[in-house]
């Protein structure tokens, strides 16, 4: 980066020490925290769209639709997060290229699963073998990030069911009493109410979601924790750079980072919470008016 | 190859027990159930021990929490922040890094060489790793429950002359326990999902002694069929979530016994503390 850094041997210490931390494959390493960033950025308002519609079935009067509801709301509680993580992004990927086999060569006739082997037409690809390297790591991402907002969809299902469970019956009642229609209920009375109750849990669930991003590692796609395995990995004289194994350093600074993340995160949450709970006929606020807030 | 002798081939490979290479080609479904299962003894081994001996320090580290002088409450704060602020995933990378550090001839305390070598094996350190997890999250649950004992509780211990050690284990001990024990469930059925990260995570399966959820991507990876591998994990997830749920359901029956059955504290899933 740096006019001095054309010849690494010849450094020592601290501008040596600069010159790596700033060499082409770090800059990679430093643009994989934006892509945690933007994975948060993305994910968290697919999965509360994700997680409201799944809460909405589950309160449904409709059985087919209530058993959706339930189901997609029950499916995080006895399986392990990580085993989704493996097995949506395998199957989202043969899923989408099933499609595209069916629209793109309807007359193939060999099967798709043959044996050993899942093998749908050239064209039917996603994305096309001939597409360039970045339009395959974006699919990916998009893969990891649909995964992400279908798993922490569930999670903000639970949320936001509970949180409409929550608000009080005599509200509906009474909105029901002036003659609105349920659709009506549902979209002036019981949403706006249900926010307060539903704040605590998703706070929770941002915070897990910021510990979650780490598995982004598994699901392929090339991020914090895959460059610090292949930057810390001790480096031979054949390098640039060569070092020991420094990956203790590289997952120390990882650890950091997120320790520094969700505090920050809780000290916002925190400030979101005080805001909301001032005022209100809660616990919360109570506490706040004794206190002379 | 029938399934009898199937089950008798594999049923504890994931404990080096058994057929030494694991099938390559025609995977049939008694391979998968069979291998599978057998790599959850690692997930029971993990989680179990990982939550008795958490539940030990999780009790220290909750009090040491509630204690008033800032010596012993600061390091328990900051031990709790410590686990519960970072991804397991990215504690299971560093401990195994840290613990390669140590030097491989072993270490020479008074003449006595203590090894090191094992400490880099899963079943030493990821156990190590969530034991120490576990232990921050139960003791915050506890911390909490500690600080919700009902003020009266503790005034009529003291009332009655229960003072010191005799009224922590009467009064104020069980009585955390039992505020505890539904969030505790909890934290013990995450702690059992999370046991299936330990092989995703730098700890090396030696020899292909994996858990469940190893034996599930070697499948799915060898067939290209997820939809037969992961299900079957799922299936023995929620077989043992069901038979956890049911032995924490007894313990708590218990802890509420002198309660009247209505005012018993019910467990309830809230799935909010994976790691």
């Amino acid at each position: 980066m740096f006019e001095i850094c054309a010849d690494p041997k010849s450094l020592e210490g601290l501008t040596w020490l600069s010159c790596y931390l700033t060499s082409g494959k770090h800059m990679n390493m430093y643009w994989a925290f934006g892509t945690v960033l933007l994975l948060l950025a993305v994910t968290a308002p697919i999965a509360m769209l994700f997680g409201f519609f799944g809460a909405m079935a589950a309160r449904s009067q409709y059985f087919a639709l209530r058993l959706i509801g339930k189901g997609y709301t029950g499916m995080v509680r006895g399986v392990p997060d990580i085993v989704f993580f493996l097995f949506f992004v395998i199957a989202l990927d043969q899923g989408i290229e099933y499609i595209m086999h069916l629209l793109r060569c309807p007359d193939w006739t060999e099967p798709v699963r043959n044996g050993l082997e899942f093998r749908v037409c050239p064209q039917a690809k996603v994305p096309l073998g001939s597409a360039p390297q970045t339009v395959h790591q974006f699919y990916g991402f998009m893969l990891a990030v649909l995964t992400f907002a279908l798993v922490f969809g569930a999670f903000a299902a639970n949320v936001l069911y509970g949180a409409m469970q929550a608000v009080p019956r005599a509200q509906l009642e009474t909105a029901e009493a002036y003659g609105l229609s349920p659709a009506q209920v549902f979209r002036r009375v019981l949403v706006p109410q249900m926010w307060v109750y539903a704040l605590p849990g998703l706070s929770n669930l941002w915070l897990i979601l910021i510990k979650a991003t780490p598995l982004l590692f598994l699901l392929g796609v090339q991020d914090i924790v895959y460059w610090a395995r292949e930057m810390g990995g001790a480096k031979t004289q054949a390098f640039d750079y060569p070092h020991p194994d420094w990956r203790l350093y590289y997952f120390l600074f990882l650890l950091v980072f997120y320790l520094a993340f969700t505090r920050v995160s809780e000290i916002v949450l925190n400030r979101i919470s005080a805001r909301l709970s001032k005022g209100q006929a809660t616990a919360a606020g109570e506490a706040m008016r004794k206190a002379g807030l | 190859m029938t399934c009898w002798e199937t089950i008798g081939a594999y049923a504890f490979r994931s404990i080096g027990y058994g057929e030494r290479l694991l099938p390559r080609t025609d995977f049939t479904l008694c391979q998968q159930f069979t291998l599978i299962g057998s790599g959850l003894i690692w997930n029971v081994y993990f989680g179990v021990v990982a939550l008795i001996f958490g539940f030990v320090l999780a009790n220290a580290i909750a009090f040491a929490k509630a204690s008033h002088n800032p010596l012993v409450r600061k390091p328990a704060e900051w031990f709790i922040f410590l686990f519960r602020g970072s991804p397991l995933f990215i504690q299971f990378f560093l401990a195994y890094e840290a613990l390669q550090m140590l030097p491989r001839a072993g270490i020479d305390v008074f003449g006595i060489t203590v090894h090191t070598s094992w400490t880099t094996k899963a079943w030493a350190g990821a156990l190590f790793v969530l034991f120490l997890n576990t232990a921050a999250y139960s003791a915050e649950i506890f911390h909490g429950a500690l600080r919700s004992i009902p003020k009266g509780d503790l005034e009529a211990a003291e009332a009655y002359g229960l003072t010191g050690f005799a009224k922590f284990r009467r009064i104020q001990w069980p009585t955390m326990l039992r505020l505890a024990w539904p969030a505790y469930t909890n934290e013990a059925i995450f702690l059992f999902h999370s046991t299936t990260l330990v092989f995703f995570s730098g700890f090396p399966a030696f020899q292909q002694r994996g858990d469940a959820l190893y034996y599930a991507s070697y499948f799915a990876d060898k067939t290209f069929n997820p939809f037969v591998p992961y299900p079957i994990v799922a299936g023995y997830f929620i077989a043992l979530t069901l038979l956890l749920i049911w032995l924490m359901s007894a313990i708590n029956t218990r802890l509420n016994r002198h309660l009247p059955s209505n005012m018993s504290g019910k467990i309830r899933l809230r799935p909010q503390v994976i790691r």
